[in-house]
């Protein structure tokens, strides 16, 4: 996918000026709300036109202002999924569900409803009324609505904000497989740090209707550390656990972690705080923490008392977070060896 | 209560006059609702004032206006001519007075239904693939469905009743113009029609009465659906 966008628009006292082409296939969109993000995907998805400039997606002219070409919605092929689902209310679940996909010509369909159906899990909705469906089920079926119109490209603006914490994490698999399995770009509005770091790989940060940067989500989130009191939590991927006693071990990597928590089957997504890990010079010789892992830092990064310690330990990457004091006494620097001990209950599964 | 032939001709007229009022007005009534709720046209306003003015305007001044269009020397007269049509005076200018009169209540129907459709549909429905007027038949159309239901009936009612505009284009020729309110009229100004008068009344509430019911059970239906 090529995806090339240089637009202006004025809404009142509000401008909006972003330029950037965009080759990869999980983008972000990042910023606090009411820096232009909303508006940039109306545009970007040919409900709002541009006061100038040209949108290109793979080759094909969605915008450009000089030649006066603005193709409507229908013909951009541009799926959008929105914050409040929006589905149909006088249909039902299938109904909805088939609604793009009976307007897509057939040569450009991909995939097949009852393939996307069983990933989503919306077997028995099927013939439910749109209104006594969960927050949860009616997101995926949005997601499922748009999916079947077998877009080009996928805008999702902030489709996870309305829900609770537990159910935005049932449904981020969800969200994650299909676009996988069907291999739909993706361009994910969000102001959730959460959000953005499992859903994408590279981010557009947005402020007063301005592109301010683009980097790499680990760039940003790292950023959190230093600046802000967000803070940092290391994500781990982690394949379906072994008993171990009354913990749990998961393989990382070329070694094994200790947890309380119990996983599923499939992808298990855990988020530690980098406050969490201890560093020690020496291997302890006993402690309570469950979890020491030699390691050697590969990077120190941040200023003032925020300091982050990038830790690379037999396959995988840990950053720590400690103050300049512990930089000076454990003598932190690239190449040193050191020993991280993390609590197993410090480990907080998302899903 | 008896009836006379002539006034089971003035209800049938009546059914007639409003039926046909309503139905020819839907259409125009539906878009005019559409224009006004979601679009920004120019002279929208322009289209706002002129829909509604029927509403505040006597019946009879929009009844004498009608006669100045449609009359034999009104500004319409040479194409009515050409077509060899004559509008006043007939069941067709009865149709009219009541379509002009009622059409306010009904956009302002329909209008109501519509502008409680989020537009956030219409942009699901756009992205998803449907062109306008596909969004328009599968999405604005069933959702306004309970709004146009409601107009019909508020119209069709007002047709039933209406008076002053159809008197004055119409004229009031048993059999021909004459619907209920117009037969009432003439057995008023009749010494000892006061009891026929009452039977048509009768008659025309329980035909009002009726509308209501089928209304209501009709919206009911609908929002089973």
């Amino acid at each position: 996918m090529l995806f090339e966008v240089d637009v202006t628009k004025r809404v009142g006292n509000f401008s909006l000026r972003v330029d950037f082409s965009l080759a990869e296939k999980k983008c972000g969109i990042f910023g606090p709300s009411g820096s232009g993000k909303s508006t940039f995907m109306h545009i970007l998805a040919g409900l709002l036109k541009p006061d100038r400039g040209r949108i290109v997606l793979d080759g094909q002219i969605h915008y450009d202002g000089e030649k006066k070409i603005s193709l409507p919605p229908q013909e951009r092929r541009i799926g959008v999924v929105f914050q409040h689902a929006h589905l149909f209310p006088h249909m039902n679940v299938r109904r909805n569900l088939f609604y793009g996909w009976k307007r897509t010509p057939p040569d450009q369909r991909r995939g097949t409803p009852e393939a996307i159906i069983t990933v989503l899990g919306l077997e028995h909705l099927l013939e439910r009324g749109v209104n006594s469906l969960s927050g949860g089920e009616r997101q995926r079926v949005a997601l499922g609505r748009t999916v079947l119109a077998c877009p080009r490209l996928i805008l999702m603006d902030e489709p996870l904000t309305g829900l609770d914490q537990e159910l935005k994490f049932q449904i981020i698999p969800y969200l994650r497989t299909v676009l996988d399995q069907f291999e739909i770009p993706l361009l994910f509005i969000s102001h959730s740090m959460e959000e953005i770091r499992l859903m994408t790989d590279e981010v557009l940060v947005f402020g007063q209707g301005r592109l301010q940067e683009r980097l790499a989500v680990e760039d940003l989130a790292r950023r959190g550390l230093v600046a802000g009191n967000r803070g940092y939590a290391n994500l781990f991927h982690l394949p379906p656990p072994q008993p171990h006693d009354d913990l749990w071990a998961y393989r990382w990597g070329g070694t094994e972690l200790i947890l309380t928590e119990p996983g599923g089957e499939g992808e298990n997504v855990f988020e530690l705080g980098a406050k969490d890990i201890t560093l020690f010079k020496q291997h302890p010789v006993a402690t309570s923490a469950r979890n020491l892992l030699a390691c050697r830092v590969t990077d120190v990064f941040g200023e003032g008392n925020r300091i982050g310690v990038e830790l690379a330990c037999n396959g995988g990457s840990l950053i720590s977070q400690v103050v300049p004091e512990a930089i000076r006494e454990l003598d932190l620097r690239k190449g040193a060896e050191v020993v991280a001990v993390i609590k197993a209950s410090a480990f907080h599964r998302l899903y | 209560m008896s009836l006379t032939p002539q006034d089971i001709q003035a209800i049938i007229l009546s059914l007639k006059v409003a039926t046909a009022a309503t139905l020819l007005s839907l259409p125009f009534g539906f878009a005019a609702a559409y224009l006004l709720v979601f679009t920004r046209i120019p002279g929208r306003a322009v289209l706002e004032g002129v829909v509604n003015l029927p509403l505040v305007l006597p019946p009879v001044v929009v009844g004498y206006l009608l006669l100045l269009l449609f009359g034999q020397s009104g500004s319409l007269g040479p194409v009515l001519r050409f077509f060899d049509l004559r509008i006043i005076f007939t069941l067709k200018g009865a149709v009219i007075a009541s379509a002009v009169v009622g059409f306010p209540l009904l956009v302002r129907s329909i209008r109501i239904g519509m502008e409680g459709i989020d537009e956030q549909y219409l942009q699901a429905a756009r992205t998803l693939g449907a062109r306008w007027w596909d969004s328009l038949y599968s999405v604005i159309l069933p959702l306004s469905g309970r709004a146009v239901l409601a107009g019909m009936t508020l119209m069709f009612a007002r047709s039933l009743g209406e008076f002053g505009a159809t008197i004055i284009l119409a004229g009031n020729i048993p059999g021909i113009t004459q619907t209920i309110p117009l037969a009432i009229y003439e057995y008023t100004n009749t010494p000892g029609g006061d009891s026929m008068a009452l039977s048509l009344c009768l008659v025309s509430i329980g035909l009002s009465f009726l509308v209501l019911l089928v209304s209501e059970a009709s919206a009911r239906s609908f929002r089973r659906r």
